[in-house]
């Protein structure tokens, strides 16, 4: 197979970037679509010219690295299943053969003013790190190895929390979002914690500081257009924005100050 | 005071602030277009109810105030996370593409700009009367009469009710002629049913999308959730728009 590439290229993060073409020869359709850039970025160093960077690490769909706009869509266009659902994916698990021989692609980087472009298709996505750094978390003490099962959780609940917690922060959604809006990331985030007993005492603090450090970091507003859950490859529902939405509003009658200090535990 | 400014400063704030004056909006059109179709019950009916809301200025002053207010944070919420929302992406994407979202979700602020000129327009229209200033299309008056006993109005469109005393002369303004002689000017009606689809659009994403933003969603109620904007949408255009096509069909005279 042959393809056209046109791809963006930003030698550094203050540097001016702009679309470039390439032309990919003799890729094997059962590449995946990170192989086939590898192939590419090799002819380019026998060339003398500076590969094409971009982020990846388990290539098996797990680890959130990958993620690079092919067509207009994060991770790439998805195909219509046999069972008649849209297949959910990452960059690393799309492959050749889901596109036509000698189809022009364009790709770029997720764009978004808190995803600053580093190089290329990489973006900065540390504005994820502060945000779970904000409220991400659970406080659980140390020491001998509680039982397995002490706590009681309802079946729905242990259900509904590995839903949210199927996220792998690529930031497929912000990328998506004709707003460049954080929100399923954050809804996956919170509810993940904020659905499990061990997340209860920390839970209204954890919604209303993970929404403020998202709302510093620049990210855009909700218009409830879906994107974001049409392109998640973790198929994470928009549920969990409803959730948290009320989740921060019940927030707003708790008193924030005293649970945010963590207890002497 | 910090207790307050900062949930109402933040994102999820603002879009609660737009989801309740949004509510407040769709209470206030489904109010209107359950008054306008009063017209179908004849000029009596839709008078009378005219007469009963002007005849309280307190409540009817109170009501335009406090919609106002409504409608202002609206817009203005709206503009402002329309523009956050633009400096959110500072560099757009060469190939842009869409999965899921509508037209409608899309173009909020669109059909939002063609509501807010209609409304301008729409005052002006019946409210102040300045839109069609034809003699015979201003100041339609029922004058009472009182017969065995009875008090019935009677149409007196030759008369003005800026020139007559209130307190002298039992009268009331004939709402059904002015709207039936609106109507029959043909791009008028056209201008109406224009304005109808755009609410149309905006309710369609907007009715359900409220809902979404003040939590009032679940696995569970999804697939209702998802209809409510766009049946709203249906029912609001359906019904409002029917008016001017009776009028030109002749059905309403
Ligand atoms: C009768 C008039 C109107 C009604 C019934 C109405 C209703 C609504 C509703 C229910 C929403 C959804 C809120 C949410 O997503 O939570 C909405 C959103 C919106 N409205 Fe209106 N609206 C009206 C007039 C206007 C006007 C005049 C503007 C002018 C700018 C406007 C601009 C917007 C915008 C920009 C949004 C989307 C906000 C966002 O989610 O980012 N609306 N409207
Ligand atoms: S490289 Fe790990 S998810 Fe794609």
């Amino acid at each position: 197979m042959k393809f056209t590439l046109h791809v963006w290229r930003q030698s550094g993060p203050n540097a001016r970037g702009e679309m470039k073409q390439y032309e990919a020869t003799g890729v094997n359709p059962d590449m995946s679509f990170l192989e086939m850039l590898d192939v590419v970025n090799q002819e380019l160093i026998a060339r003398g010219e500076e590969p094409i960077a971009f982020d990846h690490d388990c290539r098996e769909g797990i680890c959130g690295s990958c993620g690079i706009v092919i067509n207009g869509v994060p991770h790439g266009p998805r195909r219509r299943l046999a069972n008649g659902k849209i297949e959910a994916k990452t960059t690393c698990q799309t492959y050749m053969r889901d596109f036509t021989d000698g189809q022009h692609l364009w790709l770029e980087p997720w764009r978004a003013g808190a995803f600053p472009v580093i190089k290329d298709l990489v973006v900065d996505r540390s504005a994820f790190d502060r945000i779970m750094q904000a409220g991400g978390y659970i406080s659980a003490n140390t020491g001998g190895a509680p039982d397995g099962n002490a706590i009681l959780i309802p079946k729905r609940d242990q259900e509904k929390a590995m839903d949210a917690a199927q996220c792998i922060g690529c930031g497929a959604c912000v990328a998506a979002c004709k707003n460049a809006s954080a929100m399923l990331f954050v809804a996956a985030k919170v509810s993940h914690l904020g659905i499990l007993p061990q997340g209860q005492p920390e839970r209204a603090q954890r919604v209303v500081r993970m929404v403020e450090q998202m709302d510093k970091e620049g990210f855009g507003n909700c218009t409830n257009y879906m994107e974001c859950e049409a392109a998640c490859p973790k198929e994470i529902s928009r549920q969990f924005i409803a959730r948290m939405n009320r989740d921060y509003l019940w927030a707003q009658t708790q008193d924030l100050e005293t649970t945010s200090s963590g207890g002497a535990g | 005071m910090n207790l307050l400014v900062k949930p109402v400063r933040s994102s999820l704030g603002k879009k609660y602030a737009m989801a309740v004056t949004g509510l407040l909006l769709i209470g206030f059109v489904l109010g209107h277009m359950a008054g306008n179709l009063l017209i179908y019950l004849g000029p009596d009916a839709i008078n009378s109810y005219a007469h009963a809301l002007k005849s309280n200025p307190g409540l009817l002053w109170t009501a335009r105030i406090g919609l106002l207010l409504v409608f202002v944070i609206h817009v203005l919420l709206g503009v402002t996370l329309a523009l956050e929302n633009r400096a959110a992406r500072p560099q757009r994407y060469e190939y842009d593409a869409t999965l899921r979202a509508s037209w409608a979700s899309r173009n909020m602020m669109l059909t939002g700009l063609v509501i807010l000129a209609f409304v301008i327009y729409h005052l002006a229209h019946f409210t102040l009367g300045v839109v069609t200033t034809t003699e015979d299309n201003k100041n339609y008056l029922d004058l009472v009469e009182v017969k065995q006993g009875l008090k019935t109005y009677v149409p007196e469109p030759s008369l003005n009710l800026s020139q007559l005393d209130p307190n002298q002369v039992d009268a009331r303004h004939d709402v059904y002629r002015m709207v039936v002689s609106g109507f029959q000017i043909w791009w008028v009606s056209v201008s109406y049913w224009l304005a109808m689809a755009f609410l149309g659009l905006h309710l369609w994403h907007g009715g359900s999308s409220f809902l979404q933003t003040l939590g009032l969603n679940s696995f569970r109620y999804a697939s209702v959730v998802r209809l409510i904007g766009p049946l709203l949408a249906i029912l609001v255009v359906i019904g409002n728009s029917s008016i001017p096509l009776a009028v030109m069909l002749g059905l309403i005279k």
